[in-house]
Parts: structure tokens; C-alpha cells; sequence
């Protein structure tokens, strides 16, 4: 278990991988937003959890599509597949792989840019606190619709459109815990704890609803 | 005789035999016809009778059609994931002819809540959309069919694409609670629940006689629209498989000669 999670890690890290790629995509979106909404620093600083945590969320979902889609090609899924351990371990194996290869670095690039967006250190921990809790669901979630549409040619589109309304809840929770740490009124810790309670949710969900849709696509 | 005997239906996994199902489909499509046509002429005699509301004058109206097209397209799904239970679990081969039948329709009445609701909202509350609880679960269902139909197209395999879209309606079936119970949450934090109170003045019996019947008007056409999909699914089936047959019989003759 521990090798395939530092196979995929390698994989995904190596030219070629593109994870960092994810980064460089959050970044470029959140430039991108004072472009559309103008450079006010105030409306900026108030929109900026939100910005950062769209932006956080359309990165995830860019490596998605690929997440089996190698192994498939190359012919290791079947391997794992046949493998004694059971497929939803390695699934969720493989999940946490891509996590910490293209999540990971969302979370710990979310200062820089929550500096750009003029927000305060305590919004800026917290953002970063909910991204670091909330992205995995967006790949457990994710990994139900990379494992659909595996055999597709063409499904990098699909499993967006597939696991965006899915995320939907990550991102409610996600966004009100940022904006409950900065607003006094509202209290922080109970979205924050439902959004840990949705992602350990889709921790079970997920790797069981991917490796039923694997085990079907394969034969 | 004995054709009809092999034919008859006692249990509910007879009717996993197509030719059964077609045929009990051919007798029941014009009964579901009829009183599907019936109910509407009732409903729809009912709902232009009856006296509009104090407030909302005659747009109140747009209800009889709007609230059951809204329950329609949740039943509609509650459908489909019992359609995915079946073929995960049972296997049974018309389960997956139903979830994909079902799809279509269920988009369909979705789409006709948001546009009745969005009719409505207009005189209502001066604008076509709020990013209200409802309707933001609403609206996210019916991306939901949307995405649904998209992947059941993308895939050739019928087989295959049965088994995965019934995965990932099962996994929208776990999630549509989820994500109702979290819209309204955002919608409360954001602003206080003040523009849609459906609940405010208590339903008169004025207007439930005209409700009650076009929702069961809408669920007779439900059935009848799916059943008549289910029938198509099952003939489209079977013309590839001719289709196939054909051009394989066409292939060996030519290697023959």
C-alpha cells in the first residue's frame, strides 16, 4: 500500500504528472478574478475566501480525469484488480495519493494568494485550515467520477460536470467556516465540523462507489 | 395456448423477459393513455374554475402546474435510484431500460418547475430567479439529470453504461440530502428566509381539490411517458442487435463467396 502510494506520488510529481499544473491553474484563476470584479481592495478582501476556495475546488478537478485513467491504459489496473488487497483500499489508496500530490499544494499556496486578495491573517488561516479539510472530499467525490468515466475517450469534461454538483455541500461549508472566523456573529466550529464530518462521509462513499464502477467497467 | 401460458406474469422477476414486459406494456399503454387524458381534462377544468387567490390573483394558477412538475422530477429520481438498486443488486435486465428511460422525463418536469416557478416568480416577487433554498436544490437536481443523460450517451456498451450511471445515480441519491440540507443552511446564513414562504397562508381546500388532482394527472402521464421510453429502449435494443446480426451475417457470406 505504502509502495503504490509513493509509486503514484512519484508518477505524479515527474514532468509529465501534472500536478503542479494544478497550482499554477489556481493561481492563474484567482489573478484573474480583480481583472473581472475590479481592483477594489475592500470588495476584494471580502470576496477573497470565496475566490480562493472556486478557485481551490476548479483546480481539483483538473487532474481528476486522469486519476485511473493511466493505470487503465497501461494495463496496471488490472493488476489491481486481481491484487489480494481489496480495490477499495487501493482505491483510497491512490485517492490520498492524488490528494497529496495536487491538493496539498492548493492548501499550502492559499496564503500567498490570500495575500494578493488583501484578507486578514486570521481569514487567511482559515481559509487554509477548511481548504486543507475540505479538498480531500472534493477527490474522494471526484474519484466516483474519474472511476465512471474511465473507459470514456474523451471524459475529462464528463467528470466535471459529473462531480460539480456533488461538491456542492464541500463548498457551502467550506466557504461559511472562512467567513464564520472572520464575521463575529457567526460561530466557526460547527461548519467547520460538518464539513470535516462531509469529508470523512465521502471517504467511505467514494473508494466504495469508485471500485464498484472500476470492477464493472473492466470486464 | 401454451405461448400464452409461458407469457403470463405471476411474479415481479417475469417480467425480466422483455417480451413479457412488451406485451404487458402494449395492454397497459392505452388505459394509462386514457386516464392520463382524463385526469388533465378534470385538472385542467378544475384549475381555470376555481377562483384565483385575493393576493396573487389569477397567477396562483401557475401552481396547479408547477407544484406537481416538482414533485414529479423528485419522484422521478426516487425511481431511477430504485431502477440502479435493481440492476446493482438483482440484476434485473429491464432495471437499467428504466433508469435510462426514466432520465429524459425526470430533466424534463424539472425543467418545467424552474421555468413555471420562474414564471411565477416574476409577478410574485419582481424577479425571475432568487437564489432561494428550493430553488437552488432544484436547479442543482437538475444538473444532476442533466449530467446523468450526458453519461448514459457517452457510452456505447449499454451493459457497461448501465452498471456505471447506476453507481452514480446511487451516489446522487445518497448526496440530494446532503445537498438540500446544505443549501439551506448557505441560504440562512446569507439572508434571512424572507421572499418564499410557501406555508404562510394555509392551503384552502379551494385550491388542493385542483392540486391533488393534477399531481395525480402528472404521475398517470409519468408512468405512461416511461413505460411507452421503457418500450422504445427495449425496440432501439433490439434493432442494433439485428443490426449487428446483419452485418455479421453480411461479413461471413462475403468471406464465403
Amino acid at each position: 500500500m505504502i509502495a503504490l502510494f509513493l509509486r503514484d506520488l512519484k508518477l505524479s510529481v515527474r514532468a509529465g504528472g501534472g500536478a503542479l499544473i494544478g497550482v499554477l491553474f489556481f493561481m492563474t484563476v484567482v489573478a484573474v478574478i480583480p481583472f473581472g470584479v475590479g481592483p477594489d481592495l475592500n470588495l476584494l478582501s471580502r470576496i477573497g475566501p470565496a475566490i480562493l476556495w472556486i478557485g481551490a475546488l476548479l483546480a481539483c478537478l483538473l487532474g481528476l480525469d486522469r486519476l485511473f485513467q493511466a493505470e487503465r491504459e497501461d494495463g496496471s489496473l488490472d493488476v489491481m484488480l486481481m491484487q489480494e488487497t481489496p480495490l477499495v483500499l487501493s482505491v483510497l489508496v491512490k485517492c490520498l495519493a492524488h490528494w497529496t500530490a495536487s491538493g496539498l499544494p492548493l492548501v499550502i499556496a492559499s496564503p500567498l494568494l490570500g495575500l494578493f486578495m488583501n484578507m486578514n491573517e486570521v481569514a487567511i488561516g482559515a481559509t487554509m485550515l477548511t481548504l486543507l479539510v475540505g479538498t480531500p472530499a472534493i477527490t474522494f467525490i471526484g474519484a466516483v467520477g474519474a472511476a465512471v468515466a474511465v473507459a470514456l475517450p474523451r471524459g475529462g469534461l464528463l467528470v466535471s460536470i459529473l462531480v460539480l454538483p456533488l461538491a456542492i455541500p464541500v463548498l457551502i461549508f467550506g466557504v461559511s467556516a472562512a467567513y464564520a472566523a472572520v464575521e463575529d456573529p457567526a460561530p466557526f466550529l460547527p461548519p467547520f465540523l460538518i464539513l470535516i464530518a462531509i469529508t470523512l462521509f465521502f471517504a467511505v462513499i467514494g473508494p466504495l462507489a469508485a471500485a464498484a464502477a472500476l470492477r464493472s467497467s473492466s470486464d | 395456448m401454451m405461448n400464452d401460458q409461458s407469457l403470463a406474469i405471476r411474479k415481479f422477476s417475469d417480467l425480466a423477459n422483455p417480451t413479457r414486459f412488451l406485451g404487458l406494456a402494449e395492454r397497459l399503454l392505452p388505459w394509462f393513455s386514457g386516464l392520463t387524458a382524463l385526469l388533465f381534462v378534470v385538472g385542467l377544468y378544475l384549475c381555470f374554475t376555481t377562483q384565483g387567490d385575493y393576493q396573487q390573483g389569477e397567477t396562483v394558477r401557475i401552481m396547479y402546474i408547477h407544484v406537481p412538475a416538482a414533485w414529479l422530477s423528485m419522484m422521478c429520481y426516487t425511481v431511477m435510484a430504485l431502477s440502479a438498486l435493481g440492476t446493482l443488486v438483482w440484476r434485473h435486465p429491464l432495471a437499467d431500460v428504466s433508469a435510462r428511460a426514466a432520465a429524459p422525463i425526470g430533466a424534463c418536469f424539472t425543467l418545467l418547475a424552474l421555468v413555471t416557478g420562474s414564471l411565477w416568480g416574476k409577478p410574485m416577487w419582481g424577479t425571475w430567479w432568487v437564489w432561494d433554498a428550493r430553488l437552488t436544490s432544484v436547479f442543482v437536481l437538475f444538473l444532476m439529470y442533466l449530467g446523468l443523460i450526458a453519461l448514459n450517451r457517452a457510452m456505447d456498451d449499454p451493459g457497461k453504461a448501465a452498471k456505471v450511471s447506476a453507481i452514480l445515480i446511487l451516489v446522487g441519491f445518497v448526496n440530494i440530502p446532503i445537498i438540500k440540507f446544505s443549501v439551506e443552511w448557505w441560504n440562512t446564513l446569507h439572508q434571512p428566509a424572507s421572499v418564499m414562504r410557501l406555508d404562510g397562508p394555509k392551503i384552502d381546500p379551494e385550491f388542493l381539490w385542483p392540486l391533488l388532482v393534477m399531481a395525480l394527472a402528472f404521475s398517470m402521464l409519468f408512468f405512461t411517458l416511461h413505460i411507452a421510453a421503457m418500450r422504445n429502449e427495449i425496440w432501439r435494443r433490439r434493432v442494433t442487435s439485428m443490426r449487428r446480426q446483419a452485418a455479421r451475417n453480411l461479413g461471413m457470406e462475403g468471406r464465403k463467396a
